[in-house]
């Protein structure tokens, strides 16, 4: 059946209301069960042997002491993983990541793991490994890689995207490009030009929970893998491929998740619990501790970014560029490349021009991290656009506004936008009592704009009318903050049900058909758009039972506010049928009543978001506090608002983080200094004021409710945002991320000796 | 290595069981008692996750040894609410939207009440001190110290 996605404008009647979640109590009193908290019989417990090593050659690992340790069942290294990537370099790459092959390229890169009947003989098996490394120099600076003497982390590694494809291994992997116009002419035509450099620290996503799975391959050459992740299918498949199995052969079940933010899209464990399990011949759980989890999973790019923009005297762009180094870790990606497309999708450019290089380092694979890439350019962007007010002298908002883009524009990434809500965000700002409260001694305010493109992807949804004519609704995309409640609350409104009549549940891998991970903003949007059609699906079938019961054409039978009805003055005595009534006979008009959807959610609409910031700076310390945050953004339609707001909010903390506080530091030789919640210190509830949010609507035209995805574009502006605070509260010029009070103090120092 | 016998008192039961010395009274509760309840978000001390009440006073249950409950009396979160009945911070943090993920409410629902129990009427910045030990990397917390002064309203009667 053809499903029709376009916007329809209606008078929601439960999308847009605040009802319980349905997944509540479970997680109040103790009993949701996250990765951790599953168990299977026999199940053993498994360790990972790490690489000290930064960046070194595996000339030999014995087992023999460890795997002769009482009560240690299986002990594996890379050669229990056998290279089965077939030419698949990405699939190469998550192998290589789960277990390094002939080098280690990052301190914490797994060399080992062990399972065993309990931690103490999983520890001591540990302490045998015989590892001999040949270590080699190593690089972790994102600019020190690039440079011609640096040791190269891959001899296979060309850089692509330029012409003539060069002949000598580098540490840039890639160079990607977006734009359009002629920059130099509009550099030309500008009468004031802006052009600095910024840098971004590498930060985690600070998941609360530890990625934790239990694995059971079985004697029958099946397999189970219960395991708190993004995406159960997208797990499903690369431990398939990487362990050599059928995708049917193994069934992987979603635990309720901790928190992920883009760290739980990849696969880092799992194919090592299996790989473990299938020697042993045991169920294994493993779980990471939070040392590893900082040493050895998702952090995001560290930057260093150029920004050139020039205007006119009456604050027109002229011409933008930007030039983006993003560290990727040691395996190549697209990082960098989101980076140069987000940079400047704020503004109406006549001439724009981006270049992303994707360096590679010797620090953990770079996993997604909400919006990722998107937070480092906006700093860098929105940085230097305050600063090209400044000079111009005209206020940072009005010239925002001035070359917004609007409905129309071509973005500097290439499409051209449909509505969109950069323009309403900044005026909803310009009218904020926010914008104009009064500050203090130190004080200072900023603002900032953000953008994400938002994903859609792959989608399968069953909704299944039970006989007492409440709904239960399957879903393949895992609810990282609400989404049951909000998908509940859509097939409400379609069916005409009460909110309570629905439960949403996120079915496994055997019985649900393929969904992409929930990434990209993309649980809402898709799996609402999905649900959406299931519904109507549905609602098919109940309008051809109503026939069947009536006894009178299906086209005769439309479907009003939860019930079937009969068309037409000649059926004016048949009553509306509910859907409880059409249930309760389901069993003699044909049998359960389902529908059932699937489909690529395509049209996701692009997110923008405005925020503005006071800040106080301590001269003394250097120490920087937020005393006062708004958000403002585009929902298209908040489904469920008060998990819209927390996605707000939730993105505005972290970036306060990012900007203020947040690092991965190294040292000479290489090793993560702060691998603990206590020396990587994310803000705690006493370093936070509230966080006030606006939700503005401007449909998405691309789905049936106009819903976007709302999940990232939160964590976009901050960092400028609080950069063009700090400017404002104390006067100097912020170009490096994190603000920590060092940095400050340096600056203000630096300030005063002029 | 020979086992401890435990005799303690938790959520108002007695409870015995055995435990290695080394075994942290997180340990204990999750792979001993069955209680997963609390959460090992860190295992140093710096996330709150596993934060239970003993003698009254909360702890991070990861960093108190499982022999350290002899004789004492602890409160987790599976004792929280009265049969069916929630606690008022438990409903409180539904009605708020006070959680996303989840994983860290546990903890912040063990550490605010104790915080009740010694302050019916704390104000936000109390709230926000005393919750500086529990860790949330969902919500940024604004909807959590709402929650927790709407329950202090409640239970002061202040408000139906
Ligand atoms: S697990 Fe105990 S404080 Fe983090
Ligand atoms: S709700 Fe996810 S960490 Fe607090």
């Amino acid at each position: 059946m053809s499903f029709d996605a376009a916007f329809q404008n209606q008078n929601f009647k439960s999308v847009g209301t605040r009802p319980l979640r349905p997944d509540g109590v479970d997680k109040v009193t103790g009993r949701a069960r996250y990765g951790a908290d599953f168990n299977m019989p026999g199940q053993l417990v498994a360790r990972v042997l790490r690489s000290p090593h930064a960046h070194a050659r595996i000339v030999a690992i014995d087992t023999a002491r460890a795997a002769a340790v009482k009560g240690v069942k299986a002990v594996i290294t890379a050669a229990d993983l056998p290279d089965l990537s077939n030419g698949d370099k990405a699939l190469f790459n998550i192998l290589d990541n789960c277990m390094a092959r002939t080098k280690a390229m990052y301190d914490g890169h797994a060399v080992a793991a062990v399972a065993a009947i309990d931690e103490k003989a999983a520890k001591q098996a540990m302490k045998l490994i015989d590892v001999e490394y040949e270590v080699l120099p190593h690089v972790v600076d994102v600019d020190a890689a690039t440079e011609p003497d640096a040791p190269i982390l891959n001899d296979a590694v060309f850089t692509t995207g330029i012409d003539p494809a060069p002949t000598t291994a580098s540490n840039v992997a890639n160079r990607s490009e977006f734009g359009h116009g002629d920059v130099e002419a509009g550099f030309a035509d500008a009468d004031v030009i802006v052009e600095r450099s910024y840098r971004t620290e590498q930060t985690h996503q600070g998941y609360i929970e530890p990625h934790a799975c239990v694995a059971s391959c079985n004697p029958d050459g099946t397999a189970d893998l219960w395991v708190c992740t993004q995406g159960h299918f997208v797990f499903r498949q690369n431990c398939a491929d990487l362990l050599g199995l059928e995708v049917s052969k193994l069934r992987v079940t979603s635990s309720e998740i901790g928190g992920g933010f883009g760290g739980k899209t990849h696969v880092w464990a799992e194919p090592v619990a299996l790989a473990l399990s299938r020697k042993a011949g045991r169920p294994v759980k493993l779980v990471m501790s939070r040392d590893e989890v900082f040493r050895a999973s998702g952090p995001t790019s560290a930057t260093s970014i150029d920004v050139k923009i020039g205007a006119t005297k009456d604050g027109k762009i002229t011409a933008a560029t930007a030039t983006l180094r993003y560290s990727n870790g040691p395996y190549a990606d697209i990082w960098a490349e989101l980076g140069a497309m987000t940079s400047f999708a704020c503004y109406d450019l006549k001439n724009v021009k981006t270049v992303g290089f994707e360096v590679l380092v010797n620090r953990p694979k770079v996993a997604a991290y909400r919006a990722p890439s998107a937070p480092m350019a906006a700093f860098a962007v929105e940085s230097a656009i305050d600063e090209l007010a400044q000079k111009i002298g005209m206020d940072a908002l009005d010239l925002r506004i001035r070359n917004a883009a609007s409905e129309g524009t071509r973005s500097s990434y290439g499409p051209v936008y449909g509505p969109i809500g950069i323009g309403p965000t900044l005026e909803a700002a310009q009218a904020h009592p926010h914008m104009t409260a009064p500050l203090g001694t130190n004080q200072g305010r900023g603002m900032a704009c953000g953008f994400w493109f938002n994903f859609g992807g792959q989608t399968c949804t069953d909704l299944n009318v039970n006989a007492d004519g409440t709904v239960t609704l399957a879903v393949g995309t895992v609810d990282v903050g609400g989404s049951r409640a909000s998908l509940s609350l859509v097939a409400a409104e379609e069916l005409g049900i009460d909110y309570q009549d629905v439960k949403a549940v996120v079915a496994d891998t055997g019985t649900l058909g393929y969904n992409d991970m929930t990434d990209g903003s993309r649980g809402t949007f898709s799996s609402s758009m999905a649900t959406i059609s299931a519904a109507r699906n549905a609602i098919a079938v109940m309008r051809q039972r109503a026939a069947l019961t009536w006894d009178i054409p299906v086209e005769d039978v439309y479907w009003e506010d939860g019930h079937a009805k009969a068309a037409g003055a000649k059926y004016g005595n048949l009553a509306p049928l509910s859907v409880k009534e059409i249930a309760a006979e389901s069993g003699n008009t044909g049998g359960p009543i389902a529908g059932h959807s699937e489909l690529v959610a395509d049209g996701a609409g692009v997110s923008f978001a405005t925020h503005i910031c006071d800040v106080e700076v301590d001269p003394e310390t250097g120490a920087t506090s937020v005393i006062r945050y708004t958000v403002i953004q585009d929902a298209g339609k908040a489904v469920h608002p008060a998990y819209v707001e927390g996605q707000y909010q939730g993105g505005a903390a972290q970036g306060i983080g990012w900007a203020l506080n947040e690092e991965y530091i190294y040292g000479e030789d290489g090793r993560l200094q702060n691998p603990g919640f206590l020396d990587y210190r994310i803000p705690v509830c006493s370093d936070l004021p509230m966080i006030d949010t606006q939700i503005l609507e401007i449909p998405n035209p691309n789905h049936p409710y106009g819903v976007r995805g709302v999940g990232e574009t939160s964590i976009v502006p901050p960092l400028a945002a609080i950069a063009n605070a700090v400017s404002n509260a104390v006067g100097v010029r912020m170009s490096h991320i994190p603000m920590s009070p060092p940095r400050i103090l340096a600056a203000l120092s630096r300030q005063k000796g002029e | 290595m020979s086992s401890i016998a435990v005799s303690t008192t938790i959520n108002g039961d007695d409870v015995e069981f055995l435990c290695r010395a080394d075994e942290t009274l997180l340990d204990v509760l999750r792979n001993r008692l069955g209680l997963l309840g609390a959460k090992e978000g860190c295992g140093t001390g710096d996330c709150g996750a596993c934060s239970t009440i003993v003698d009254g006073r909360v702890v991070c249950s990861c960093l108190v040894l499982g022999a350290e409950a002899e004789g004492r009396t602890i409160e987790t979160i599976e004792g929280m609410a009265n049969g069916s009945e929630l606690h008022p911070l438990q409903a409180k943090f539904i009605e708020h939207a006070a959680l996303q993920c989840g994983i860290c409410t546990p903890g912040f629902l063990i550490a605010a009440k104790a915080l009740l129990d010694v302050n019916p009427e704390p104000t936000e910045e109390e709230i926000r001190y005393w919750l500086a030990g529990n860790l949330c990397r969902c919500t940024g917390y604004d909807k959590i110290v709402r929650a927790v002064q709407d329950a202090a309203l409640e239970m002061r009667g202040e408000r139906a």
